[in-house]
C-alpha cells in the first residue's frame, strides 16, 4: 500500500490518492508549497537552494484555496487519453502564488471564461487502479 | 545607428575594429520535408554553401559549432565533419531548446572574441518530419497500480489534468496574460500576426509554405489551443542553416569583394529566465527576451527605432504579439495597437518576420536561430530579392527557447 494513499478502515470505500504529492486531501483540501524561509518564494517540488535568493532551508506551507484566473487556453488538441476541449488555466491564489491547473465546472467556451475571474480550488477523480485506489487531481472553479 | 562612418575613408577595412566579428558566409536550405535525406546530408548541404559565400574552405574554420536539438547526443558536429571536412578542429555540439541554433552560433561567436578561433562555422539542423504536436507528452497507458513518481510525486501523466504542456497550449496563456493586463488584444489581434506572416511568406522561395490566407480562413481554421487556430502554430519540418564568423582582424585581410558583403554582428547575447514567481508553474518567455533586448541594444548602441527589420520568435501568434512589447518595437502595453496599425508588416514602420517566421517558413528546430541570421544578413547584403526591405542597414534576430533561453543578434551592414 502506497504511503500517501488514504486508507479507510471502511471496506466498501475506496482508497484516494492525490494525482501529485503538493495536493493534500482530506477534509479540506488544499495545496502545498516548500517555502523559502529567507524570502518567501514558493515551490510545488523540492529545491535544493532557493530559485529566488539561493539560501538553503525551507519550510512547507499551505496555499490558500481563493484565487483569480490571470490567463487561459483552451485545449482542443491533445493526448488521446484526454478528453477535449478542456480550460488550462494560470491562477494568482489569494495569498501571491502562480499556479498552473485546470479550469473546472466552467464551459470551454471563450465568451464564459473571463480572465480575471475569482475561483476556489476543488478536487475530483481521474481513475481508479486495479487495487481499488483513486486518483484525485485538483482544479479551479468559479467561486 | 550605431556609429557615423566617414564617408571618404581611404579604405573599407580601416573602418573594421579588430576585435569585431562579423558574418562572413551564410545559407540555408528551403524549410520543407525531406524523407529522402538525414540530417546530416541537410547540415552539410548548408555548411557547404556557407563556406562557398564566404569564400573560404573547411581548411580555414578554427572552430565547428553544431546545434541539433534531437542530434546534439549524437555528435552531429562530427558526423557534419566527415561530409565536409575532418580537420580536427574543436566542435561543440549544442542544444539549448528552439535557441540551439542561435546559441550554436553564440559558441562561435565567443571563441572569437575569446582570440581562441579567427573564423568559425555555425550549422543548425533538424530533421522533425510530421512529428505533431510538441511538449504535451502523450501519457503513457494509464498504470494498473498508482505509484507516485518522479519529483512532483505523480501517479499519472499531468498533462491535461493539471493545466496543459502542449507548446500551443503553454504559449497561448503567455498571450492571454499579456491580454489579461493589457487593453485592445484580443482573438483578433493574435489572427492578424498569422495573417500577416503567412502573407509575408509568398515572397520567400525559402519557406516550407508560401499561401497567404485570409482573416476569417485564420480565424476559423481548427482550434489548437485558444486563441491559436492551426494557422496560428508553426509547421514542424526539416531544414538546416548555417552562418560562418569571422574576427574584425582577419576579415581586414579578406578580398575586398568579399569584405563587402560582411555584415557586423554588434551584438551576440544569450539569457536564461531569472526568478520570476510565475515562472515555476509556467515558463516565463518575458523577462529573459527584455533583459536580452536592453543588453543587446546597450552593445550594438542602437535602439528599436533604429532596425530596419526584425525576424522574432513567432512559434505561435500569440507569442510574436507579447514580444513587440518585451524587445521595445511598439510602446509598453501597445502590442494590439502595434499589430493593428501595419507597423510591423513588410511597408511597415518596423517590418517584423518579412521571411513569413516560423509560422510559415517552419521551425525545423536547431535551424531556426541561425536562419533568421541568414534573413537579417540577406537583406543587410541587399540580396533579398523579392521580399528585400529597402536600403536594410540594421536587423535583429531572436530566438526563445522554452525552458528557457533566449538568443538576439544585433546585425549591421558594412560601411561601403
Amino acid at each position: 500500500m502506497n504511503p500517501r494513499a488514504e486508507i479507510s478502515m471502511a471496506t466498501d470505500k475506496p482508497t484516494r490518492i492525490p494525482i501529485v504529492d503538493y495536493l493534500q486531501l482530506g477534509s479540506n483540501p488544499h495545496l502545498q508549497a516548500n517555502q523559502c524561509v529567507n524570502c518567501g518564494a514558493r515551490f510545488f517540488d523540492r529545491r535544493n537552494a532557493c530559485a529566488q535568493c539561493g539560501m538553503r532551508e525551507f519550510t512547507t506551507v499551505n496555499v490558500d484555496n481563493k484565487a483569480t484566473l490571470k490567463a487561459f487556453t483552451i485545449v482542443h488538441r491533445a493526448a488521446p487519453t484526454i478528453s477535449v476541449p478542456y480550460v488550462s488555466a494560470i491562477v494568482e491564489t489569494s495569498d501571491g502564488t502562480t499556479v498552473r491547473s485546470n479550469l473546472l465546472n466552467c464551459d470551454p467556451n471563450p465568451e464564459k471564461v473571463q480572465l480575471g475571474m475569482k475561483l476556489e480550488l476543488t478536487t475530483y477523480p481521474i481513475g481508479t487502479d486495479d487495487e481499488g485506489t483513486e486518483a484525485i487531481a485538483f482544479g479551479y472553479q468559479p467561486a | 545607428m550605431a556609429t557615423t562612418q566617414s564617408s571618404d575613408s581611404p579604405a573599407a577595412s580601416s573602418k573594421i575594429s579588430d576585435d569585431s566579428v562579423w558574418v562572413l558566409g551564410t545559407h540555408m536550405t528551403r524549410f520543407a520535408r525531406y524523407p529522402d535525406k538525414d540530417v546530416v546530408d541537410l547540415a552539410a548541404e548548408a555548411a557547404l554553401a556557407a563556406l562557398d559565400d564566404g569564400n573560404i574552405t573547411i581548411h580555414d574554420i578554427d572552430v565547428l559549432a553544431a546545434g541539433s536539438l534531437f542530434n546534439a547526443a549524437t555528435s552531429i558536429g562530427q558526423r557534419i565533419q566527415k561530409q565536409i571536412g575532418q580537420t580536427g578542429i574543436p566542435v561543440f555540439n549544442v542544444a539549448n531548446a528552439c535557441a540551439t541554433g542561435a546559441t550554436a552560433l553564440r559558441t562561435v561567436h565567443l571563441a572569437i572574441k575569446a582570440g581562441e578561433a579567427d573564423i568559425g562555422l555555425a550549422v543548425g539542423v533538424e530533421q522533425m518530419g510530421k512529428m505533431g504536436l510538441l511538449g504535451g507528452a502523450a501519457n503513457k497507458k494509464e498504470k494498473q497500480v498508482f505509484e507516485p513518481s518522479g519529483r512532483y510525486g505523480a501517479v499519472t501523466g499531468i498533462d491535461g489534468y493539471i493545466g496543459t504542456e502542449g507548446m500551443p497550449g503553454v504559449f497561448a496563456q503567455a498571450g492571454m496574460a499579456y491580454a489579461n493586463e493589457h487593453d485592445g488584444v484580443a482573438f483578433e489581434q493574435f489572427a492578424r500576426v498569422a495573417y500577416k506572416n503567412h502573407l509575408h511568406s509568398t515572397l520567400n522561395p525559402l519557406a516550407q509554405y508560401q499561401k497567404k490566407f485570409s482573416m476569417e480562413e485564420i480565424m476559423n481554421s481548427p482550434t489548437m489551443s485558444y486563441p491559436n487556430t492551426l494557422l496560428m502554430c508553426c509547421p514542424t519540418g526539416d531544414g538546416a542553416a548555417a552562418a560562418i564568423l569571422i574576427s574584425g582582424q582577419r576579415l581586414k585581410s579578406m578580398p575586398t569583394e568579399v569584405r563587402k558583403r560582411a555584415v557586423k554582428v554588434s551584438a551576440s547575447v544569450l539569457t536564461s529566465d531569472p526568478y520570476t514567481e510565475s515562472s515555476q508553474v509556467q515558463a516565463d518567455v518575458n523577462t529573459l527576451t527584455r533583459n536580452a533586448a536592453n543588453l543587446a541594444y546597450e552593445t550594438a548602441g542602437i535602439g528599436p527605432a533604429d532596425l530596419d527589420l526584425v525576424e522574432l520568435h513567432d512559434c505561435f501568434a500569440t507569442a510574436e504579439l507579447i514580444h513587440y512589447d518585451n524587445l521595445g518595437l511598439c510602446e509598453p502595453g501597445g502590442a494590439g495597437e502595434f499589430i493593428d496599425s501595419g507597423a510591423p508588416f513588410r511597408d511597415g514602420t518596423t517590418p517584423v518576420n518579412v521571411s513569413g517566421g516560423l509560422i510559415s517558413k517552419g521551425h525545423p528546430i536547431g535551424a531556426t536561430g541561425i536562419a533568421n541570421v541568414y534573413e537579417i544578413t540577406t537583406h543587410l547584403r541587399g540580396e533579398a530579392q523579392d521580399r528585400q526591405i529597402p536600403d536594410a542597414k540594421v536587423g535583429l534576430a531572436h530566438v526563445i527557447g522554452l525552458g528557457s533561453a533566449c538568443a538576439i543578434h544585433v546585425l549591421e551592414r558594412a560601411a561601403s
